[in-house]
This record gives C-alpha cells, sequence and structure tokens, in this order.
C-alpha cells in the first residue's frame, strides 16, 4: 500500500519527461507484444460476435442506410461542384488559411491495444508511439469521424485521451447552420453534448457536427476542421438557459475501437 | 525449481496473464453498459485459495501492469487491487474459509468497493468524475456480469494453480484478552 501511495505521489508530481514516466514507457514497450499477441488470438472470435451482432440489426439498418444513401448522393453531387467552386476562387485568392483536412495531415493508421480498465478514464491504448512522428496533442481519428487526441507518447505506444473524456472537448459547429460550440462528454456513457451555442444560432436536430479549427491570435485549434463528430439527436433551450442545450450521437463507436488513424501534421508550428 | 518458487511463480504467471487479457480483450467488452473484469475475479479467487499475503502482491503487481500497459497514474490501480486482494485474502482465512458462496460474496462486494475506491481516488487526484455514470449505469452490470463469470474464473484459477497441496490455513484460534 506504502509503495502505492509512494508512486501515485512521485508519478503525479513529476513532469513528464520524469524518471518514473521513463520508466513506464520502457514498461509498455516490453508488454506491447503481449497485447498485440493478445489482440491477435481475440481478433477472430470478436469478429465472428460482431458478425452476429451486426445480423440481428442488418433489415432495419439496410432500409434506413437505403434512404441515408439516396440522401448524401444528391449532397455529394452538390458538394463536388462547391468544392471546386471553393478551390478556384482559394487559387484566385491567394487565400491563406488554416491546415485543411486530411492533405495537410499524414495519416498513421494504428492497432488499438488497450483500453482503459476503470470508467473514469476514457483512454485507450494505441500501436504506435514518437518512433511514428506522433506527438502530444496530434487528432486522432476513424473513418467514422473524431476520436480524441494523443494524451501521451511512449517510443511504440501512445495514450489517446477519447472524445468522451471529462477532460476533452472540441470547438465545433453545425455543419448545415454554421452554428459554433463547444463538444464535450455528454451524460452518459458514449454520448456528447454540444454547449455554448448562442440561443440565436440555428440548431436543428440530424445536423452534421464537424470539428471548427478555429485560430485565435497564437492559439489556435489541435483539430483541422472539417472533422465529422456525430449528429445532433436532441436540442432544446428555455428561457432561462444562455445557451442551447443539445446532445450529439457521435458518429465513432466509442465502445468498440479495433483500430485508429492519427493525423500527423506535415509541418508543425514553430513552439 | 524448489516448490516454494513454483507457487508464486503460477500465481505471477497468472496474474500477469489475466492483465494482459483485461487491458487488451475484457475492458473492450460492452454488455448492458458495463464490462467483466475478469483480472479481479482472478484475484479474488487466488486471495481466496492462497491467502492474505498473496492477494495483496498479486494485487499490487496486477495493477502495475494494467497502469504501465494503459500510460496511466502509477500506482492508482495498484492501490486498489492491493487493498481488495488483502481484504479478500483475510476472508478467505477467516470467516470465508470452506464455505461456498465466499467466491460470489467477495466478488460482488470487491467489484462494488474497488469501484467505490476508484471514484473517491480519482475524484481526490482532481479527475472529473460522474458518480452517476459510475455507480448507478456500470456498476450494476459489472457486478452482474462479475458474478456470472466467477465460477468458471475460480474453478479455472483453483486448477492452474494446481491445489493438490493443502492450503495453509489457521489451524487453531488463540482466544485474546
Amino acid at each position: 500500500m506504502l509503495l502505492s501511495l509512494v508512486l501515485i505521489t512521485v508519478y503525479f508530481r513529476e513532469s513528464a519527461s520524469g524518471g518514473l514516466h521513463g520508466v513506464q514507457s520502457a514498461g509498455a514497450t516490453v508488454l506491447r507484444p503481449f497485447e498485440i499477441g493478445a489482440n491477435r488470438v481475440a481478433a477472430p472470435f470478436r469478429d465472428t460476435y460482431g458478425w452476429f451482432s451486426g445480423l440481428i440489426h442488418a433489415k432495419s439498418e439496410n432500409a434506413r442506410l437505403r434512404a441515408q444513401v439516396d440522401k448524401l448522393r444528391t449532397e455529394a453531387i452538390q458538394n463536388v461542384n462547391a468544392a471546386q467552386q471553393v478551390n478556384t476562387l482559394r487559387a484566385q485568392l491567394h487565400y491563406v488559411g488554416l491546415p485543411r483536412f486530411p492533405q495537410d495531415y499524414r495519416p498513421v493508421p494504428t492497432d488499438v491495444l488497450t483500453r482503459a480498465p476503470t470508467d473514469f478514464e476514457q483512454q485507450i491504448g494505441i500501436a504506435a508511439g514518437s518512433s511514428s512522428g506522433i506527438r502530444v496533442n496530434d487528432p486522432v481519428v476513424t473513418p467514422d469521424g473524431l476520436v480524441g487526441k494523443i494524451s501521451h507518447v511512449a517510443g511504440h505506444s501512445a495514450q489517446v485521451t477519447l472524445l468522451t473524456d471529462a477532460n476533452n472537448a472540441v470547438a465545433a459547429l453545425d455543419a448545415s447552420t454554421q452554428a459554433a460550440g463547444l463538444v464535450s462528454h455528454g451524460e452518459g456513457p458514449s454520448t456528447l453534448a454540444l454547449d455554448r451555442v448562442q440561443k440565436s444560432a440555428v440548431l436543428n436536430e440530424g445536423d452534421t457536427v464537424v470539428t471548427q479549427g478555429f485560430k485565435y491570435g497564437s492559439l489556435s485549434s489541435i483539430y483541422p476542421a472539417g472533422i465529422p463528430i456525430g449528429i445532433v439527436s436532441g436540442a432544446s433551450n428555455s428561457e432561462l438557459d444562455l445557451y442551447w442545450n443539445a446532445q450529439v450521437a457521435p458518429f465513432v463507436h466509442f465502445d468498440s475501437l479495433h483500430s485508429v488513424i492519427v493525423l500527423v501534421p506535415k509541418r508543425r508550428p514553430q513552439p | 525449481m524448489s516448490v516454494s518458487l513454483v507457487e508464486p511463480l503460477k500465481v505471477a504467471v497468472l496474474v500477469f496473464v489475466a492483465s494482459i487479457l483485461q487491458v487488451t480483450i475484457f475492458s473492450q467488452i460492452s454488455i448492458l453498459g458495463g464490462y467483466p473484469d475478469v483480472l479481479l475475479l482472478t484475484l479474488v479467487a487466488i486471495a481466496l485459495l492462497r491467502g492474505s499475503i498473496y492477494g495483496a502482491a498479486a494485487g499490487f503487481f496486477a495493477g502495475l501492469i494494467v497502469d504501465t500497459a494503459n500510460l496511466g497514474t502509477l500506482g492508482v490501480t495498484s492501490l486498489l487491487l492491493t487493498i481488495a486482494g488483502y481484504w479478500i485474502g483475510r476472508y478467505g482465512e477467516t470467516t470465508g474459509r470452506d464455505r461456498a458462496h465466499a467466491p460470489f460474496v467477495s466478488v460482488a462486494v470487491a467489484t462494488i468497493l474497488v469501484q467505490l475506491g476508484a471514484l473517491i481516488l480519482h475524484y481526490l487526484l482532481g479527475d472529473p468524475v460522474s458518480a452517476r455514470t459510475v455507480l448507478l449505469e456500470t456498476l450494476p452490470p459489472k457486478v452482474l456480469l462479475n458474478l456470472l463469470l466467477t465460477l468458471p474464473v475460480y474453478a479455472l484459477t483453483r486448477w492452474l494453480l494446481g491445489l493438490a497441496r493443502p492450503v495453509e490455513t489457521a489451524t487453531e484460534v488463540r482466544l485474546l484478552g
């Protein structure tokens, strides 16, 4: 018990480059092959479970997805035209903007190795670290959307703090109405909330929420603009509220992450 | 290798494997909002079968592996599991000795107390915690899942530890005072 208390105290007080952190990083590197092995052994069972689980909801999901595809096909055609126009105008104006996603980032796809054992820590361990160019605060995504950010880096592994962690928040906006706010953890597990949206702004259920990617003076968001986060699943306000009270259903399934992509900036800002 | 070294080695290997499986596989199996804690179940079995010293040492070792693998605050899980292992070990050596229900009682109580202890510890360390989420939403399914897995994990641990050798327990009681 005493040893545990000493470990907590020393670890808590020292910096990220401290001795105990170094020992922990070395330990994590030693444990990495065992974690990879366990994940490989479990993969067929996990896939089988996922296959049967998917079958149960397949029919209703199929109908929903067909309707969604029709809607998105129309939007995609409009978006292609709009994107071409934007690119042409940017070139004509010599527009200077923030780093753009995904072209200004180098993707580092990697496996999820571990998950924190308690509900207090919304963190996962991944199989890539500083040797792959990953640094603290690099954004982490999946093809579905935003996952979180890198919070701790070792040589060949890193810790990702999920968007559902109470310490994590991201500047976001409603892609349809441009209503800006802050996405953070929601009330329940794997839920998100959109806060700080002015009541004068328009917020509709079903709207897509994406990262804002702001820059204010020397401060800039660590997340590039335009990464999908989720859809507004509910929004309300009352006379007493200063802001909208909105819930966001995330695109990413935080409970079943098996692989993620770390976005390493091609050009890092100078400190 | 002498017999005295074989048993701690067996326990160490068992705890190591359980820790790796917990952080890589079982922590990602979400059922009804909770997930099974196979590491705690293994620790309960070891503590009940081998006593408080083994329980405390196994708990510390397991916590160290978990915190290292997750790059979490070193010592947090160790502290919780050391106390849990020691307490369950004492229970196994005294009141719970030879009781069929001892593993189930130990698992239920340990799951609740470890969760409660983690809540307090994280609160003291300044982590934002939601007592409602942890105690009302994830704890009940976790207790249920742990209870369902108690028997197979206990039986497997008992078999792996090879309980041919009788457990060293108190043979007499000296009344104080």
